[in-house]
């Protein structure tokens, strides 16, 4: 802040009091002054036969009129208000920020430091630390995975074992921390929209659904042209590319004929956005053993 | 008090000493911030909106989205733990006007930018239950129907100018261009991945 607006800032702040305290020291003389009559207190106003006192300023009311006074006094004295005066206390609201933040870390760093030693899976058994990264789930992940972890239309549910870009502590680290992108070309200039119908039968085959052999059987054919590369020829999927397992009736788009044709036609490119340049080493880490926790029991049912 | 009777009686003067009584505080308060660094220089690669971002910014206002989400995260722990880095004054430069917003029913969207992908901003702005079931913010499912047709938005830019957001006359010029045919929810997607991506503090 330049001098000139810090001097402007302070000398309009003082004249304002100053002319505060000014007009409440003005008011509180009676001006009446009737010589006939010592007695009287009328201002001499009167208005369809009213009339009015000159009364001083009700004691209590002057009083804390004075006590705000003495206390912006002391606020300015202490706090910064006037101009580039940063205060007695030195006090703002970033370095209290910054101490807020200091005592919290001081609180918590040795605890995720220790989560932060502790292997994955070792951790997801650590009730207390789950609860921890349940916190975390929920104010970062749940949005999109659901509150709790069971997914959405196009968000991947992370309770059970179907693990698209793979479901050991190691791999859902990277997915959390550099995020991932999936890359599922659309078909529709190669298989044409009568292939897309075949492909879709043969994957519903797969899946273990209701479907037309006939178109089924042409299906394959595609499938092991186009698909395999990815998905594998017998459609189990590839983690390494997050290339889904077809054949376990879990679906990130939908299992419904018209939904595996839209997926085939215009590809999926489902994003994981990355953690890592918004969340600490050790939250993620923590998350990590979260997320691998959610699907424990599902193993062990 | 004698001297009453002088203000009083005289509505001129009595006018005039009000306009000196109620001007103090707009004049420590309000206007040195037209002048000091902290609120007139940009921070680090703030550049002004893009035309599609700009009617997205538009559409964010005629949606009231700022009646229930603020763009101001204040530098309490609690929040910087949970939105990110504090709002810095140097952020708004180019905001007109400002959209900090005085209530949260919704959460503060200042750092929402890259926080989520696209395809989620469209299917919670199409409808919040779809990703979020106990969400209770309106759907918004006709802004996939809306198409712009940027008639304004050089006109816009061009009014941004005079008060002092740096936009070329290149930007003014492929304004409609850049605009035309695109829906308005890809535009208030644009406005919003682009929210407070400047600063990054890491929670």
């Amino acid at each position: 802040m330049s001098t000139f607006w810090s001097l402007w800032i302070i000398i309009l702040t003082v004249i304002n009091v100053a002319l505060i305290l000014w007009v409440l020291l003005a008011n509180r003389k009676v001006a009446v002054r009737d010589d006939e009559d010592p007695e009287n207190r009328k201002t001499g106003h009167v208005y369809d036969g009213i009339e009015e006192y000159d009364n001083p300023l009700p004691r209590w009311w002057f009083n804390l009129f004075i006590a705000t006074l003495i206390f912006s006094a002391v606020y300015l004295l202490l706090y910064p208000g006037l101009g580039a005066f940063q205060g007695l206390l030195n006090w703002s609201s970033t370095k209290e920020l910054r101490g807020h933040q200091q005592q919290a870390e001081a609180r918590f760093s040795e605890r995720f430091g220790v989560y932060a030693e502790t292997p994955i899976a070792e951790l997801a058994e650590d009730p207390q630390a789950m609860r921890i990264g349940m916190r975390l789930f929920a104010n970062n992940c749940a949005v999109c995975h659901g509150s709790d972890g069971g997914g959405n239309w196009g968000y991947p549910n992370l309770t059970n074992n179907d693990w698209i870009w793979g479901g050991e502590p190691e791999q859902i680290l990277v997915s959390i921390r550099d995020g991932r992108q999936a890359n599922m070309p659309g078909w529709s200039n190669v298989l044409g929209e009568s292939g897309i119908a075949d492909v879709t039968e043969h994957v519903l085959r797969i899946a273990g659904r209701e479907h037309n052999t006939e178109r089924a059987e042409r299906g394959a054919q595609a499938f092991a042209r186009n698909c395999a590369a990815c998905h594998g020829a017998e459609g189990k999927g590839n983690p390494v590319l997050g290339a889904p397992d077809l054949t376990n009736d879990i679906w990130l788009y939908g299992g419904e004929p018209q939904e595996i044709r839209q997926t085939l036609r215009e590809g999926r490119f489902g994003v994981m956005p990355a953690q890592k340049d918004m969340l600490r080493e050790d939250r993620i880490h923590l998350l990590a053993a979260y997320v691998y926790s959610l699907s424990l029991d599902y193993d062990e049912e | 008090m004698k001297n009453h009777d002088i203000v009083e009686k005289n509505l001129g003067l009595m006018t005039i000493l009000v306009i000196v009584a109620i001007s103090f505080g707009g004049l420590v308060q309000i206007v040195p911030q037209f002048f000091l660094e902290e609120t007139t220089v940009p921070v680090e690669g703030l550049r002004p909106l893009g035309a599609v971002e700009l009617e997205g910014r538009d559409v964010y206002i005629r949606e009231g989205c700022h009646v229930c989400h603020t763009q101001m995260v204040r530098p309490l722990r609690a929040e910087v733990e949970r939105y990110g880095h504090y709002s810095v004054a140097g952020e708004f430069t180019y905001d007109h006007p400002f959209l900090w917003g005085s209530k949260r029913t919704g959460p503060d969207l200042a750092r929402v930018g890259g926080r989520y992908t696209d395809d989620w901003h469209k299917v919670h702005l199409y409808n919040p239950r779809l990703v979020v079931p106990e969400s209770n913010m309106p759907a918004f499912p006709w802004l996939y129907d809306n198409v712009l047709d940027g008639r304004h938005t050089a006109r816009k830019m061009r009014a941004l100018r005079a008060v002092g957001v740096p936009y070329t006359d290149e930007d003014i010029e492929t304004a409609q261009e850049q605009v035309q045919g695109v829906t308005e929810m890809d535009a208030v997607v644009a406005y919003l991945q682009q929210l407070g991506t400047l600063i990054q503090e890491k929670r």
